[in-house]
């Protein structure tokens, strides 16, 4: 029995390596400033896909929403051993929050289709919301398991999980299909594969193919999108005409979430108090702890 | 994130400024291969950027996942019990991710599986390997028996053999060497036999074999029985199975991660690869110069690591106030250190580009030959390439392994009291430097390998080209040193020749090897100095030393130091 699994990958600014101008005076990031990053949660999604397609066979399709740049991930998505990618890109999905993105997810995983399983990081470092997963999941009314750390068994129609709970694991097992994410330590992904780095290096999107024929009039997208096909180098590109979407529920239109400020905290402590380690002190420790609600 | 392949500048620079046209047309065979294969490139350009990402991945992987390793599999090694060889954890986990990776197979021919990259990018990923832990570099490097397999075993053979090679199962031992046949080869004895159906079999125990637990040997052994010299031993390949005792593994002053097995055949079943009594003089000569190509890049990548950890240091330590980079006494040192590293990168990828000609050049003389359409232009070129590649493999081997030593060396000697200490990696890279320069020939098995060529003056073509070229500005001065050290060089012949004394010049071949080598490494440096600013201090530090040795030098000849060894019983007491 194979299953067919579809990855949701996102490209990310690193903020591991943040310099200077990279926030605006607005409070806003400047991308540009920014080297952008493969979400290493999400490559950690992918390594699952890609162990179950070792052990079961099946499809590996990776998928990812974001500026047409975020090909760089697809790319190396298929350097890793993904079957096929999906940029899912258009102008009118930017500014996008977690509720627009699981619209435009949802829909292009229903467009792919065929799919036994849904892998995804728990959360991006840009957003850090870990909701896209868990939305995406409900717009496909499909069960989910967030944080897995690991596949115990697939088989009969129904994946076994363990995952991370505060303190310890929990096992719960769903039928397919089902989205699973999975958090950074559940596994080592792999590296990219030298002969597929080299077979893929020149895979283009819809988007890096109009750019060709922007630089050369010789050259008409149709027939660039044809060769590519065939020589299996198209980075199929989902934009919204194609998906046929709602646009109000697509990118600023459709995102509730509006960043009212962006304040960088410091924390700090103002004095200390001493505590006798007496039956006293430790209640009135405890009690003082209660009222901050930071116990109970 | 340490790439160890994007940030170092001059491996870098290597990488870019080396012109491989000629050898990448030969080595993917006109671009022939690219409809029947997606990763066979189209054309030069396509396959200089496949080798540039594979080359950044080697250094991913290097910088941030064998590097942190290196430590504990020092600490750990390879480990002996129950007849079994197990490798130190961090080793399986590197094996793996190389392997994973698609990196054992780099110069096994695509259609077995492989990368299909010719010798000079291999070399670099091994030099970057060889940075990051050395006694990696002991496994990774011994690629070679899967391309000595695919250069002179049968279709079969390699259909059975190189697959698994290029995907990093097989991992593969030379042995050669026996309790009484370590520099002298020819003195081999292990037994090989046939039973009546033609089946051979190995009898006899190795000694020193690196990687001796490997799935696949490819072993020296005794087909002719009574013989006594080279021309009674053939290469066989056999695998590691149960007839293989392993005795031991040697405990070891470095390379830790690396297995050195004695190993005892008991009639383990073998096959015979390419013709009898050609095994010593034609593969096992072909393998051994290839192991010391590979040597060198580990030497280059253990000084490279020495000088990386020295100027760390330097800059964090401070005394007197200040960081010790900032004492003139101890950035001459870092100086003299990058300059040795630089020079030596040059002599080694110029030695490398020569390896790659002098292999595929052989490959159309042969194609040739099969298709009776004799090439004469073609064979010329080989047998050129063939004649420099005899004096360099060994010179390269020489130098950059000795200079290995010297940077670890002075680099602990930065670290201070702290470097002879284990808390800093120093200590671990000195100890591997000190193989470098033992095995696969020591240094002065590689003076005599030089001392043929350099004696009859093999380089004077290339040296006399240099000589009428026109160099910038300052470098004219430089022409006029290297020019001197040639009439040093000649004189010091000349009086060694004149001598007539065997046991003299076999002493004075080190220091005419060292005059020699500089001129050509000089002319090297000088033509990097014309096209680029920076290496212009390269090349004056390296020349205006390498002409106070040849003075040196040359004083020492002349001055009858050596005769004295002929009283070596009354000095010797």
């Amino acid at each position: 029995m194979s299953y067919n699994s579809i990855v949701l990958v996102k490209q990310v600014p690193d903020t591991a390596n943040i310099s200077g101008q990279v926030m605006k005076d607005d409070g806003t990031v400047n991308r540009a400033k920014l080297p952008a990053i493969f979400n290493f949660e999400d490559r950690v999604a992918l390594e699952f896909a890609l162990q179950i397609k070792d052990r079961f066979g099946g499809k590996v399709t990776a998928i990812t929403m974001g500026p047409p740049r975020a090909s760089d991930i697809l790319r190396e998505c298929l350097y890793m051993g993904a079957d096929d990618a999906y940029l899912i890109s258009d102008r009118k999905f930017a500014g996008a929050d977690t509720l627009a993105t699981s619209y435009v997810l949802s829909e292009a995983i229903k467009k792919i289709g065929n799919y036994d399983l849904i892998f995804g990081g728990r959360q991006a470092i840009d957003g850090d919301t870990a909701q896209v997963g868990p939305q995406t999941a409900e717009k496909l009314h499909i069960p989910q398991i967030t944080y897995a750390q690991e596949i115990i068994s697939l088989e009969n129609g129904k994946v076994r999980i363990r995952r991370k709970i505060e303190g310890g694991y929990e096992i719960l097992e769903s039928p397919l299909p089902a989205l699973i994410t999975v958090i950074k330590d559940a596994a080592d992904p792999r590296p990219f594969k030298a002969r597929r780095v080299m077979a893929y290096k020149n895979a283009k999107t819809l988007m890096e193919l109009e750019k060709l024929t922007e630089s050369n009039s010789l050259l008409y997208i149709d027939q660039l999108v044809n060769e590519y096909t065939t020589k299996n180098l198209y980075i199929r590109t989902l934009t919204m005409d194609e998906l046929q979407l709602d646009a109000a529920r697509c990118g600023v239109h459709g995102s509730p979430t509006k960043v009212h400020k962006v304040e960088s905290v410091v924390l700090s402590s103002s004095g200390h108090q001493a505590i006798p380690p007496t039956k006293e002190g430790m209640s009135k420790l405890i009690d003082e702890l209660m009222h901050d609600h930071i116990l109970g | 994130m340490p790439n160890f392949f994007t940030d170092n500048h001059d491996l870098l620079n290597k990488f870019e400024t080396l012109d491989l046209r000629e050898i990448v047309a030969l080595c993917e065979n006109q671009y022939s291969q690219a409809d029947e294969f997606p990763d066979a490139p189209h054309n030069y350009e396509d396959a200089m950027e496949n080798y540039r990402k594979i080359l950044e991945i080697t250094g991913d992987i290097a910088g941030n996942y064998i590097a942190p390793r290196a430590a504990s599999v020092d600490e750990e090694g390879a480990v002996f019990q129950d007849g079994k060889v197990t490798y130190a954890k961090g080793t399986r986990e590197a094996l793996d991710m190389l392997s994973k990776a698609e990196l054992m197979g780099m110069i096994i021919p695509r259609e077995y599986g492989g990368l299909n990259f010719p010798n000079t990018i291999y070399m670099m990923a091994t030099e970057i390997i060889s940075r990051a832990d050395a006694s990696m570099m002991n496994i990774f490097g011994l690629q070679d028996i899967g391309k000595t397999i695919a250069q002179f075993a049968n279709a079969t053979q390699k259909q059975e053999f190189l697959p698994d090679f290029a995907t990093g199962k097989y991992t593969g031992a030379m042995a050669l060497t026996e309790p009484d046949a370590g520099s002298d080869l020819q003195a081999v004895k292990l037994h090989a036999y046939q039973d009546e159906k033609g089946n051979w079999f190995l009898r006899g125990v190795k000694r020193f074999i690196t990687n001796g637990n490997g799935e696949v040997l490819l072993v020296l052994a005794r087909t002719e029985a009574g013989s006594k010299d080279a021309r009674g031993l053939s290469m066989l390949a056999c695998y590691g199975d149960e007839t293989i005792k392993i005795r031991r593994i040697e405990h070891k002053l470095g390379i830790h991660g690396s297995p050195t097995c004695e190993l005892q055949f008991n009639d383990t079943p073998a096959q015979l690869i390419g013709e009898r009594r050609f095994g010593l003089l034609k593969y096992v000569i072909y393998l051994m110069n290839r192991a010391r190509v590979g040597v060198s890049a580990q030497s280059i990548g253990i000084m490279q690591a020495a000088y990386e950890e020295a100027l760390k240091y330097a800059k964090a330590r401070e005394q007197f106030g200040k960081a010790i980079y900032n004492l003139p006494v101890i950035s001459n040192m870092l100086i003299d250190m990058k300059v040795t590293i630089e020079a030596y990168r040059t002599l080694f990828y110029n030695a490398c580009l020569w390896l790659d000609r002098k292999e595929f050049y052989e490959l159309e003389v042969e194609k040739a030959k099969l298709a009776k359409k004799p090439n004469p232009e073609m064979n010329e070129k080989f047998k050129e390439a063939n004649r420099v590649l005899t004096v360099l493999t060994p010179i390269s081997k020489y130098l950059l392994s000795e200079a290995s030593n010297k940077v670890t060396y002075d680099s602990m000697q930065i670290h201070g009291g702290t470097g002879y200490m284990k808390e800093f990696s120093i200590e671990r890279l000195y100890r591997d430097a000190r193989i470098t320069n033992i095995y696969e020939g020591t240094s002065q098995m590689q003076i005599v390998g030089a001392a043929g060529s350099v004696i009859n003056d093999a380089l004077a073509n290339y040296f006399n080209m240099w000589e009428m070229k026109q160099y910038k500005g300052t470098l004219t001065n430089l022409v006029e040193s290297l020019k001197e050290i040639r009439v040093l060089f000649e004189e010091s012949l000349r009086y060694v020749k004149e001598k007539k004394d065997v046991s003299y010049q076999d002493i004075a071949s080190k220091d005419l090897v060292d005059m020699y080598s500089s001129i050509y490494v000089g002319y090297l440096l000088l033509d990097e100095a014309n096209e680029d600013q920076r290496k212009i201090f390269i090349a004056r530090r390296y020349v205006l030393d390498a002409l106070a040795k040849a003075r040196k030098a040359q004083e020492t000849i002349k001055s009858e130091l050596y005769s004295d060894v002929i009283h070596s019983e009354s000095i010797l007491l």
